[in-house]
């Protein structure tokens, strides 16, 4: 039997991570100096904007290890995939409550359906919450596999075309403060928000590795059933939306 | 500028400390109850294993017994005993 590689390191990743979010915590409230317009109410975007991005990108990535899936036929790959948007709509769920918590407190309202960026997000997050009913609702692996990997590419790259979209867009009330050149954060905030974007980013890479290493345990636990004590003692209860 | 930006002003910080409290609890609340539910996932492998082990043990017992059996033995020369218990492990 192969032994687990997913629990490799995760020890070390997860207290980088502690460190690295607790820093970004103290540099959140005692370093960052106060927003001019949105006073101490800004320091939701040290929160909100990693969150964001952190699951769009997951998204994306998750895509990258559908193509692997589909290119190799390897059921890891697969595994990958689906964790990956797993913890991406857990990140992108979070992005949107904490953000429609801001919206209220600033604009006065939990939600601005005029507003492109919270409506194209949305619709992402909408988009990737049907890919578990997909998987649910085929019964044979193979083709929950094939099936949901076809759509977490189509999906996965509906991602930058739709931020692109709405990057074209001129009506917004959204705020932009970050671009290739760097954007218009003052040195402190950018220190700050840098700092937790990559804290959420070890989040993302440590909870994805925790999943992967307890589903491919579960996996090892399943084999092991059906080689000694026969095919019928392996089989999961019921249908799973998860690659067995 | 946009009229809903316009509009946007400074917080006093006894208002917006509420808004930031909860959202940064809202955050840790989802993370936490998502680590919560891989734990206690983690401790249904850890039965099952348990259970395996304990599987094993029982089918290696029994084997062992078996094997045992397949001395001749005199008190049972038509092996009625080992066959009754091969059934058994079957």
């Amino acid at each position: 039997m192969r032994s687990t590689t997913y629990g490799k390191g995760l020890p070390g990743l997860a207290l980088a991570t502690i460190v690295t979010l607790g820093a970004a915590l103290a540099l959140t409230f005692f370093y960052a100096p106060l927003d001019a317009n949105q006073g101490f109410l800004q320091k939701i975007f040290y929160v909100h904007v990693p969150l964001a991005i952190v699951a769009l990108c997951g998204f994306v990535f998750a895509a990258v290890m559908a193509i692997m899936y589909l290119r190799t036929g390897d059921r890891k790959w697969d595994m990958r995939s689906y964790v990956a948007i797993h913890m991406s709509l857990i990140f992108g769920i979070g992005g949107l409550i904490s953000g429609s918590i801001w919206a209220k407190a600033s604009w006065g309202h939990w939600w601005v359906w005029q507003e492109p960026t919270l409506v194209s997000y949305l619709i992402v997050l909408l988009l990737f919450c049907t890919y578990q009913p997909l998987r649910f609702s085929i019964e044979d692996p193979e083709r929950q596999s094939l099936y949901a990997s076809v759509f977490a590419i189509v999906a996965g790259a509906f991602v930058p075309l739709n931020f692109l979209a709405v990057r074209l867009a001129t009506e917004y009330v959204h705020p932009r403060v970050l671009n290739l050149e760097g954007g218009n954060l003052p040195g402190p905030m950018k220190l700050t928000f840098y700092v937790a974007l990559i804290g959420f980013v070890l989040l993302f890479v440590t909870l994805w590795k925790y999943e992967m290493a307890a589903k491919d345990a579960r996996a090892q636990v399943r084999r092991l059933r059906r080689t000694l004590l026969g095919d019928d003692a392996g089989r999961p209860y019921g249908r799973s939306a998860a690659p067995l | 500028m946009s009229p809903l930006l316009a509009i946007a002003p400074a917080l006093p910080l006894g208002k917006a400390g509420k808004y930031v409290a909860a959202a940064y609890i809202v955050v840790f609340v989802l993370i936490l109850v998502y680590v919560g539910i891989m734990a206690l996932r983690a401790q249904r492998t850890q039965r099952e294993l348990d259970e395996l082990r304990r599987d094993v043990e029982a089918v290696k017992a029994a084997r062992e017994e078996l094997e045992h059996d397949d001395d001749p033995d005199e008190s049972d020369p038509a092996g009625r005993g080992r066959t009754e218990r091969t059934e058994q492990i079957a």
